[in-house]
């Protein structure tokens, strides 16, 4: 059981984390998400002890870290950042020294086998931390965390530089885990923290954006409906059909809100998303309309919101305070429109880039520092 | 403290540097040894033990720049300091690993009296024992520094030159006493220079001001490096 309260960070003059405040229940895996420099690690380090907090209260299993930290970490795993690593040292010689720096009191050899094995690194556990690769000293980064069988966890981004095959076994053995453990996991990566985390802490600029389940994120901004429709308009595709015709036959369907042509993807067909009046269904007029013109529709799809959008709009426009608002859906709606047209613009941009940028990200690029941490 | 000193030793053996450091301090000793005591056919152990002084003084850095600069650089300082341990205790097993080394090189002084227990018959035996006293709470003071000033720098040269420094200026701290004019500062520097409170121990004194005073070097920087790791928490 972790509980924080109104946890404050100043660097300087510059606000890392401001007022934050969360309980995480035992047995919960708590997803900690944000764009790199928003405070998740700082968060994590006054978390485990590493700094102190400017002001707040963080209490381990009722422990208050700063009052009595030794009691207090013996109740933690931690896996920074950066794993703590001793190059000169073996895999092996290295978890020891972490057995005994955490006084662990369980059969040593066994323990520490175990250990090698959820994380799979006993192939190289007599080789020295120097020579393995970046997949294998995270693994390491792990075990080390895993020693002493801590009931709480805290993960710092653990799966950097993993192999998808790896990524997945580490996302398996987190789940595993938090059947018995508290776990605490930061990622900016959105389909890992979807896969693992049972509540999801949304943390931007230091402030906490939204707290709350997948589902139900997903619910609270996903109610507009929006469809990508292909029509194919034929050989005369361009006398007959200009995309602006287009846009008016499927405009006059009663409940469309908008139509907006997104270009040709195929020989002789045209793509196009509407956007319908909540509680309104299209699909059958739709049909209706476009069969009536002969443009057959060779495509449509509902777009459902992504938690990557969810993500992009609540860290865009995280003034707008969303926390906890699955539960007062009426007071939410005005709040939302307010905050898509503030970040509607922008969020296209912004997943144009990402798009680009996924690819080596999900391999595990390194960039994955935190501004916070060095300020 | 255990733990933290285990390790210590193992990356201090597992590396060139305490090798290093224990071939240079037996040579050097060594030498003077033979020049000292073997070749002028004597058994007073004032020489070698005051040349080891400016030997320590470049050496010991070697030793203690490691200790925390490098922690800072690779990271591993998180790893320890949210770990179930004290500060105190990560401090004194990197101080205890240090003055082990070092007290590793001081074996061979043993050997030296030994050798010459044999050749002369006996040997002052007390004076030896004062000199090793000596000796091993220079060290101790030298260490110390050392390791704090390894915990202010993230490079590990910075922290060798660094120590250096302050080694140099506690040793001519009495050169400067002797050409000083002004009575209050002259006193002061006297208090504070290393060398002369240490060339009292191979003059075969033992004063317990002398001793106080190291134990208080060593307790005020390892004091001092507890605080700059508490420090660093709060920036």
């Amino acid at each position: 059981m972790i509980e924080v309260k109104h946890l404050t960070k100043n660097y300087g003059s510059k606000t890392a984390v401001n007022d934050i405040s969360f309980t995480v229940s035992d047995g919960e895996i708590l997803g900690f998400l944000g764009p790199n420099g928003a405070g998740k690690s700082t968060t994590m380090n006054i978390l485990t002890g590493y700094i102190s907090a400017t002001d707040g209260q963080v209490l381990i299993n009722g422990t208050d870290i700063l009052d009595e930290p030794r009691k207090a970490k013996k109740h933690i795993g931690y896996l920074p950042e950066i794993p703590p690593l001793y190059p000169d040292m073996t895999v092996e010689e290295y978890l020891n020294f972490v057995y005994d720096l955490k006084k662990c009191r369980l059969p040593r050899k066994a323990h520490i086998e175990e250990v090698c094995g959820l994380v799979k690194i006993k192939d190289v556990s007599k080789r020295l931390i120097r020579h393995l690769s970046k997949g294998y000293r995270q693994r390491v980064g792990v075990a080390q965390a895993l020693v002493g069988n801590p009931e709480i966890l805290i993960l710092d981004e653990p799966t950097v530089g993993l192999d998808p095959k790896q990524i997945l076994d580490i996302r398996n053995l987190i789940k595993r885990l938090g059947k018995k453990h508290t776990v605490i996991l930061s990622s900016h990566i959105l389909s890992e923290i979807q896969a693992v985390c049972d509540r999801i802490v949304i943390i931007n600029k230091g402030v906490i954006a939204a707290d709350d389940t997948a589902e139900h994120l997903s619910q609270v901004v996903t109610e507009d409906v929006n469809y990508t429709v292909r029509l194919d308009l034929g050989a005369a595709y361009t006398v007959d059909a200009p995309p602006e015709n287009v846009i008016k036959v499927i405009s006059s369907i009663d409940g469309v809100e908008k139509t907006v042509f997104a270009g040709s993807k195929e020989d002789n067909t045209g793509d196009f998303e509407i956007e319908v009046e909540e509680g309104k269904d299209i699909r059958r007029e739709l049909f209706r309309r476009m069969s009536d013109r002969n443009w057959p529709i060779l495509e449509l799809r509902t777009n459902v919101m992504s938690l990557e959008d969810i993500f992009l709009r609540i860290t865009m426009g995280s003034e707008i305070n969303l926390k906890k608002s699955g539960d007062k859906k009426e007071e939410n709606t005005d709040l939302k429109k307010e905050l898509f047209k503030k970040v509607d613009a922008a969020v296209g941009t912004i997943r144009s880039e990402k798009q680009s940028g996924a690819d080596t990200e999900d391999a595990g690029s390194t960039d994955s520092s935190d501004g916070t941490q060095e300020g | 403290m255990l733990a933290v000193y285990k390790r210590e030793m193992k990356a201090y053996f597992s590396s060139p540097i305490a090798y290093i450091y224990l071939a240079v301090f037996c040579l050097i000793t060594g030498y003077v040894f033979c020049l000292g005591n073997l070749m002028s056919a004597t058994t007073s152990f004032s020489s070698v033990f005051s040349v080891v002084f400016t030997v320590m003084m470049v050496l010991l850095p070697l030793l203690t720049m490691r200790l925390f600069a490098d922690e800072k650089k690779q990271k591993t300082d998180q790893g320890l300091l949210t770990a179930p341990v004290s500060l105190s205790g990560i401090v004194c097993g990197k101080f205890f690993a240090a003055l082990s080394v070092f007290a590793l090189g001081m074996l061979v002084y043993i050997c030296y009296a030994a050798v010459l227990n044999v050749l002369a018959g006996s040997i002052p035996f007390a004076e030896f024992v004062g000199n090793m006293c000596g000796l091993l709470l220079l060290g101790g003071s030298f260490i110390s520094i050392g390791i704090f000033v390894s915990s202010l720098t993230e490079l590990q040269i910075v922290a060798a030159i660094g120590t250096f420094i302050i080694n140099l200026l506690l040793y001519i701290c009495d050169l400067i006493a002797s050409n000083m004019q002004w009575e209050p500062v002259k006193a002061v520097l006297n208090a504070i220079g290393f060398y002369s409170r240490y060339t009292e121990f191979t003059q075969g004194i033992l004063n317990v001001t002398s001793v106080l005073y190291f134990l208080s070097v060593i307790f005020v920087f390892n004091f001092l490096t507890v605080r700059v790791l508490e420090r660093r928490r709060w920036s």
